[in-house]
């Protein structure tokens, strides 16, 4: 049974991606008590599926190793992973809030050695690398995962297939007979880094993701260049597998748009940048990239690496939003149709990937579960009226990791003089 | 100011946005236009326009007034919508393409043979006489608008449809001579006519024939 000892004096964080993560580590380092919630089976988030961060392409392992390290010097941060929070209720600085932890079937005895999933068989989709491959039901969530602990799939309890990962087993990690607990604890301050989603981008109908193999979104593109994605970093097209050098983006895919999303996601324009630094990398000067957009909003700092893509002769810039998508049935190859802005001229231009740069929404509504307050995209207001709970990261707004980090930061510090206050008055 | 400056000034000025917005319908919604170009891209007429629609916005923007008042491109709109639910700002394209070409009409400097304007043109004379649409007068009319020679020929190529409409009552034999038009056509005309004088007083235009 996972017990959890918090007063009001204890800081909830809900969702352990990188703004989780920063809210409960800047409050636990003032010395604050601090419960950290994730819904998955380890924290990281959608950063930890990134290859390369913009702009200065260094890569998310490098970060989440930083704050990993913080997180394991801190003693005041509990971390529950596969955990949900069901209900909360009361006002600031006495909150009661009710949480379910699914089973993992795997307790601290796992040494992530790799037994039990070399011993199951079944397969299930990989939700780290966006379904594009498959894996094992007995696995470690990714390489960096915390807590370094393999999972066993609800999906093959009760088989046989389970039975083979527990005899696997050497270390009796493996205990089948883990049952969902629900705890209840309270809390003085919640913060909400319930963080993002990709827009479904099969909504976007004249682009035809649900029908052509070649239109992926730019989650999924991160994950085939990273080499520890499901193509070990080869840049492939999913229809045959031929490597991609002529590749597409159509930027704004769901963003800026009053049929689908009608806020801008900000982190397109510049992860598509990104992104046709990852084509180059790999086919040199074969590369060719073409970025369709209505505008690129590249601000402040993030204009130098504009300028620097601009430079790259492999790198062209059409200003346009694209207005269809069709499939040469033959060669699998996308053509894109539109006119441009700067000339008037119509295209159907033939690639052989096209990549949407897909538009943020928030993960939940949180809504359901809290009394909060939410805009008109559904992100999380930063003054929510009850005054002890407070939106960070992507769940108040579409932000890059920069701006979520600090948005963050600034939660940490508005839940700690909620706090406070309860501190002082108990005396 | 020197006579070079006023031709400067002359050749910027620039309010034909504004002419625009006050006069012709939903033309207050040219200046959300994001000049993303999903209209023309999504036009399935859009390669036969001269000026798609986003160029078009761009244009008014711009002050091309004649350019575009003398356009045969808005009368290509053919009312498929399908600009109108791709708007990722939700203009009213088709609106602002009929509102434009009517406007254009009514200053008197639209395309005089553009085929859709003349047939615009009869079918409203149609239908406003009679407060009914009279088939047979509506389909000789357009079928002869360019000559005996090319009506007799569109006609032929055009008499199973008429045939088969004929059939089913759908097109009266006499309707040339005997069309029963509305009830109450007097009141039809005087509503048109009233309506017409309504328009015309906020627009600021001077009421004259259709």
């Amino acid at each position: 049974m996972a017990t959890v000892v918090a007063t009001n004096e204890t800081l909830l964080v809900v969702g352990g991606g990188i703004s989780g993560m920063t809210a409960a580590l800047e409050a636990a380092e003032t010395g604050k008590d601090v419960v950290l919630v994730e819904k998955g089976p380890a924290l990281g988030g959608r950063v930890s599926r990134l290859y390369k961060y913009f702009p200065k392409l260094c890569h998310p392992t490098c970060g989440l190793e930083i704050n990993l390290r913080r997180l394991k010097a801190s003693k005041r941060i509990r971390v529950l992973t596969l955990a949900e929070v069901r209900k909360v209720s009361g006002a600031p600085g006495n909150y009661a809030v009710t949480v379910s932890v699914a089973p993992r079937y795997v307790n601290e005895n796992c040494t992530a050695c790799g037994a039990c999933g070399d011993a199951v068989s079944t397969e299930i989709p990989n939700p780290f690398n966006y379904g594009l491959n498959n894996m094992k039901a007995a696995y470690l969530p990714f390489s960096m995962a915390y807590p370094q602990r393999y999972v066993i799939d609800p999906s093959i309890i009760a088989t046989g297939e389970a039975e083979k990962a527990k005899a696997a087993c050497q270390y009796n990690a493996i205990d089948l007979d883990m049952k969902e607990e629900v705890l209840t604890f309270n809390a003085g301050a919640i913060i909400w880094a319930t963080g993002w989603k990709p827009y479904d981008a099969a909504k976007i109908q004249p682009y035809g993701y649900d029908r052509f193999a070649n239109v992926i979104t730019s989650v999924e593109f991160e994950r085939l260049a990273d080499p520890r994605g499901p193509t070990g970093g080869r840049v492939i097209r999913p229809s045959d597998g031929k490597e991609a050098k002529n590749v597409a983006f159509i930027q704004c895919a769901g963003s800026r748009d009053r049929n689908h999303l009608t806020h801008c996601s900000r982190i397109c324009c510049m992860a598509s940048l990104k992104q046709t630094t990852y084509v180059r990398e790999r086919c040199g000067d074969d590369a060719k990239s073409t970025i369709y957009y209505i505008d690129i909003r590249a601000i402040d700092r993030f204009e130098d690496f504009y300028q620097k893509v601009q430079a790259d002769p492999t790198v062209r810039f059409v200003k346009s939003k694209v207005a269809s998508i069709t499939e040469d049935q033959k060669t699998g190859d996308v053509i894109l149709h539109g006119v441009d802005t700067e000339g008037y001229h119509r295209y159907d231009a033939r690639h052989d990937l096209c990549v949407l740069a897909i538009g943020m929404e928030p993960s939940v509504d949180v809504r359901a579960i809290a009394d909060v307050s939410v805009d008109v995209s559904g992100f999380i207001e930063a003054s929510i009226p009850d005054g002890g709970m407070f939106g960070a990261g992507c769940a108040s707004n579409a932000l890059d990791v920069n701006r979520s980090v600090q948005s963050a930061t600034a939660s940490a510090m508005r839940a700690i003089q909620v706090i406070n206050r309860v501190a002082r008055a108990e005396g | 100011m020197t006579e070079l400056n006023h031709k400067m000034v002359e050749q910027y000025r620039n309010d034909f946005l504004k002419e625009v917005e006050a006069n012709v319908e939903e033309g207050d919604w040219v200046k959300m236009c994001m000049q993303c170009g999903v209209c023309s891209g999504s036009c399935p007429f859009g390669p036969d326009w001269e000026h798609p629609p986003q160029e078009i916005f761009m244009m008014i923007r711009a002050g091309k007034r004649d350019e575009v008042l003398r356009s045969e491109s808005m009368w290509m709109c053919t009312s498929c919508y399908n600009c109108i639910v791709r708007c990722p700002r939700e203009l009213p394209i088709t609106h602002i393409m009929h509102g434009l070409a009517n406007y254009a009409h009514r200053l008197g400097i639209a395309p005089k043979m553009n085929p859709t304007r003349r047939f615009a043109k009869i079918f409203w004379d149609n239908i406003a006489k009679n407060g009914r649409v009279n088939e047979l007068d509506l389909s000789v009319k357009l079928y002869f608008m360019d000559g005996f020679k090319k009506g007799v020929k569109r006609a032929i190529e055009m008499s199973t449809v008429g045939l088969g409409m004929l059939k089913t009552g759908r097109l009266n034999p006499f309707g040339l001579v005997a069309h029963r038009g509305c009830k109450d056509k007097k009141g039809i005309q005087k509503m048109l006519k009233k309506a017409r004088e309504l328009e015309d007083r906020r627009r600021g235009l001077a009421t004259r024939g259709a």
